[in-house]
């Protein structure tokens, strides 16, 4: 499986009137995995949804600049979103199952994308529950409501979904902000073991979580991207004041 | 003075709790008015009430059915036979054939001769069956009179003949109404379903704010429109398109009831659809597009089945809707209380029925009782419906967490 | 990937079809509404002026007006706006504030749902058996406007609580640490703030009840009264049933069919006015909440 990076320049986004990002320009290489930081409401969400184009399901949404996946301009006239979200997975916020079994949460993806054949689905809702840590709990248990796992089970589940389009990114908004501690570090596992393949997106309120996940972190405020460096030093030597305020909890 | 201002506190407190249970009160009442009205029917005479029918004394025949009656009197069953009897032709009698069989004399100057006159007549004709009024088959009458026949639940609800004017036996089986009711109610659900699910897809999923906009006061309109205006717009546009477009006879048929019924649905079904959709949590949707999902895949695998309760109950309602209106179908469907078989006949539906006959059923009579307990029928089917629509939503799938 | 490139084809072409067709049906839905609207308001609009308003039935309601029959919807409505509102909005206010939130509640709740499935001929029976025959009201306006008014109360108590529910509960504990007795808050806090959307609910069901036919059937209309109602034991005639009448069983259908068109657009003038009483309302605090 080929990983990408991400690249994007000169990036302003805007809400109707209200301007979320400012001159934001950022390069994620292949397999690493970068965390956004940064208080509510400085853009990092807005960041991460531009990603896969989520943002235009906003109504008066719009963005200026250049944003590139492996070099090639997600916004450019001839993409179709719908191959761009296929390479640019997605993990909300909050565990979102469908309100399907287990087997067809995962496998929903394969079939939204014309995937017919049986023997292919099965095997790679496999592998996909495999990479996510959770096949040996569930699968005994495929065809029950995804709704009877715990949530910190319904998050890797829905991480196997994800994973299950085979995509080369993932984004990943707050995994575990609704999760328990044991299912939160869980998640985390799940996330260092999934750096290998794939080039992962994370925007976490939780210093702890992208100081030990992460390999560069991006801190954002007020729109703009502060600063953007190996995590360790973000963590140890920011360049920047705000940063050192916000790492140490003085605000935010 | 604060004392004063606690009990008034109380008081207001007691009054409110009173009318908080004025709804519960209300159906208590409808159901025992209801009930009440009608249950009398069961245990009357099948016959007219104070009206008795008699044969010659010979006549092996005891008791007729109430449909074997109205045929006899409807000069379909002539021959005695047909009923159990010796093989002699029926000779129908009503009392005011009494002149072509006795003179002024013999019935004396009061008319108080007319028992014996009966019992005469009864005996010079064999093959005679009468119906007249109880009190002149009394004292002194040589005739035999029949058993009487009561009206049972088996044969009002079993019963496949309305023809509750029908004398000396007014006919009250319900089946041919009943079965007026559900064809135009499924009909008219056919109908709207489709497109009250397509509006309220596209209100809730592709229309902008704008046309949203425009559209939800279009909806409200269509609710508000007065049933005997889609009633009256029916009779003079549907009913003649259908009866063209078709070549019938006559274009008041179950169609048109369910046409018109379908767009009276709408409003109910759109409403309520549309808000189980936006129900469906964005983020479930999101995800959805996150898989490469197109916004239409999204729809059709994700928010439909998220919001498959709601739509189930709006469906519900709006069978409910269709089968308790009133004024709309009594004006386009014919009202021909005969069981259909297709939906191009006339049909008569029991809210039609009940409008249509009330007015003229004298209050206290078989008809009159006749008439509540298809409002009992009614009430029963739509708190069915209710009840089904209130079970619908309780299941509607939770998110954990 | 070739192969992906003709899914993502198809997708996108049947996404397109399916899009069309529903766009298709919702305008075919707005189309029959504006068929229904445009027919009558052509049809009728030659019918109505000042002498058709006022005027009386004549030559066996194939000329003349149609007054009589407005004056008597006025009563009725009149009527069971006074019958129904207070006591649906005290309904209201007891389930929204009062009750323990529990199985009562939620019995209530289905009660309230129950009725306003129950169909409106129904209501006319019941209202026949109660008030004409059993209360002795007779075929009057009192009778008819009590059936009207109970076939309205679960729309005005569903409005009334879903008025007061839509208001925030931080008002009521803000009302109540600052000693205001529950019934005070009530009053002066929280009825005001749910007064716009009550009062344009009030007035969606007044559309309501000014269009029923089949309660009043049996409770309060006559076919034709040459004279205008004096008390509230009087008979009425009333718009709705009289189009029914006019146009199904006079003695000239074909004669009397101008009479019908007019009385259909004077009903849809009036659901067409209170709905846009209602909107304009609606938009009018809408504007007042936004700039306070």
């Amino acid at each position: 499986m080929e990983t990408s990076s991400i690249s994007a320049k000169d990036v302003n986004f805007y809400y109707g009137d209200f301007q979320a990002l400012r001159n934001v320009s950022l390069e994620m290489e292949r397999n690493t995995v970068t965390a956004l930081i940064g208080p509510s409401g400085c853009g990092k969400s807005t960041f991460l949804r531009l990603l896969n184009r989520m943002n235009d399901l906003i109504p008066g949404a719009r963005l200026e600049g250049k944003v590139t996946v492996d070099g090639e301009d997600i916004y450019g006239k001839n993409v179709q979103v719908v191959e761009l979200r296929k390479k640019v997975g997605m993990v909300f916020q909050k565990p979102n199952p469908f309100p399907k079994s287990i087997f067809e949460n995962v496998a929903y993806g394969l079939r939204v994308n014309g995937v017919r054949d049986r023997e292919t689905i099965r095997s790679r809702v496999e592998e996909s529950l495999r990479g996510a840590a959770l096949w040996e709990e569930v699968k005994d248990k495929l065809k029950r409501s995804a709704f009877e796992l715990s949530g910190g089970q319904q998050q890797r589940l829905c991480i196997a979904r994800a994973l299950a389009v085979q995509p080369s990114i993932l984004l990943m908004d707050e995994p575990a902000s609704a999760l328990d501690p044991v299912s939160t570090s869980k998640v985390e596992d799940l996330i260092y073991e999934l750096k290998k393949n794939y080039t992962i997106v994370i925007v976490t309120h939780n210093m702890q979580q992208a100081a030990r996940v992460s390999d560069r972190t991006a801190f954002f405020y007020l729109g703009k991207l502060v600063e953007y460096d190996r995590t360790e030093k973000i963590f140890t030597h920011p360049s920047e004041e705000a940063t050192q305020n916000y790492v140490t909890g003085r605000f935010g | 003075m604060k004392r004063l201002k606690k009990i008034a506190e109380a008081i207001a407190e007691r009054v409110l709790m009173v009318s908080g249970f004025i709804t519960s009160l209300v159906i208590v009442l409808i159901v025992l008015f209801l009930f009440r009205e009608g249950a009398g029917l069961f245990g009357k005479p099948d016959v007219e009430e104070g009206y008795v029918l008699a044969v010659n004394r010979k006549n092996p025949v005891e008791k007729l059915s109430p449909r074997q009656i109205m045929e006899i009197f409807d000069g379909e069953i002539t021959d005695w036979k047909q009923v159990g009897g010796a093989e002699e032709g029926i000779v129908v009698f009503r009392l005011n054939d009494i002149t072509d069989y006795a003179t002024e004399e013999e019935l004396g100057p009061e008319l108080d001769s007319i028992p014996q006159c009966l019992s005469r007549i009864l005996s010079e004709n064999s093959g005679m069956i009468a119906y007249v009024p109880k009190q002149y088959a009394a004292d002194g009458f040589t005739g035999k009179r029949l058993a009487e026949g009561k009206i049972t639940p088996r044969s009002f609800f079993g019963g496949r003949e309305w023809y509750p004017t029908a004398q000396p036996s007014p006919q009250f089986g319900v089946v041919p109404l009943i079965m007026g009711t559900l064809w135009v109610s499924l009909g008219a659900i056919l109908i709207a379903l489709p497109f009250g699910l397509a509006v309220a897809i596209y209100m809730a999923e592709l229309a902008g704010e704008r046309i949203r906009r425009a559209l939800k006061p279009a909806v409200e309109l269509l609710a508000g429109i007065p049933s005997v205006v889609y009633g009256f717009f029916g009779l003079v546009v549907v009913v003649p398109l259908i009866q063209r477009g078709f070549g019938l006879p006559v274009g008041e048929t179950g169609l048109a009831g369910s046409l018109i019924l379908a767009v009276m649905a709408l409003p109910t079904i759109i409403t309520v659809a549309e808000d189980a959709i936006r129900n469906t949590p964005r983020a479930m949707k999101e995800s959805s597009l996150a898989l490469g999902a197109t916004h239409w895949q999204t729809i059709r695998r994700v928010v439909l089945p998220y919001s498959v309760s709601g739509i189930t109950a709006a469906a519900v309602l709006g069978i409910g809707r269709a089968i308790g209106e009133t004024m709309a179908v009594l004006m386009v469907t014919g009202n021909a209380a005969v069981i259909p078989h297709t939906l191009l006949e006339p049909m008569r539906t029991i809210p039609a029925t009940i409008a249509a006959e009330l007015g003229e059923a004298p209050s206290g009579g078989a008809h009159y009782e006749a008439l509540f307990l298809l409002g009992c029928i009614l009430f029963v089917l739509t708190l069915a419906v209710s009840l089904s629509v209130e079970f619908i939503s309780a299941r509607r799938p939770k998110q954990t967490i | 990937m070739a192969s992906a490139d003709k899914t993502a084809r198809r997708k996108r072409r049947s996404e397109k079809a399916v899009f069309w067709l529903l766009r298709l049906m919702s305008l075919a839905v707005v189309g029959v509404l504006f068929w229904i609207l445009g027919f009558i308001v052509v049809k009728g609009i030659e019918v109505i002026d000042w002498q058709f308003l006022t005027g009386m039935p004549k030559e066996g309601m194939t000329e003349g007006g149609i007054f009589p029959a407005i004056v008597g919807t006025l009563c009725l409505v009149a009527g069971s706006v006074v019958i129904a509102f207070p006591i649906g909005v005290m309904s209201g206010i007891y389930i929204s504030e009062y009750a323990p939130d529990n199985w009562l509640v939620k019995f209530i709740r289905v009660m309230t749902n129950n009725l306003s499935g129950v169909p409106s001929i129904v209501f006319g029976l019941f209202g026949m058996a109660l008030f004409v025959n059993t209360l002795g009201f007779g075929d009057s306006i009192i009778a008819g406007s009590c059936t009207l008014a109970l076939l309205v109360l679960p729309v005005v108590i569903r409005t009334t609580e879903e008025a007061l529910r839509a208001i925030d509960h931080s008002y009521r504990v803000g009302s109540l640490a600052l000693g205001a007795t529950k019934l005070q808050t009530i009053r002066k806090v929280l009825l005001p703030m749910a007064f716009p959307n009550i009062v344009t609910g009030l007035i969606l069901s007044v559309g309501r009840i000014s269009g029923e036919t089949a309660p009043i059937l049996f409770t309060a209309v006559a076919y034709f009264l040459p004279k205008l109602p004096t008390s509230i034991f009087d008979q009425v005639m009333a718009l709705p049933y009289h189009l029914y009448v006019i146009a199904t069983s006079g003695t000239d259908l074909e004669a009397a069919r101008p009479m019908a068109y007019g009385t259909a657009l004077v009903l849809i003038l009036i659901v067409l006015f209170i709905n846009l009483l209602a909107g304009g309302l609606r938009r009018y605090f809408g504007n007042k909440v936004k700039t306070n």
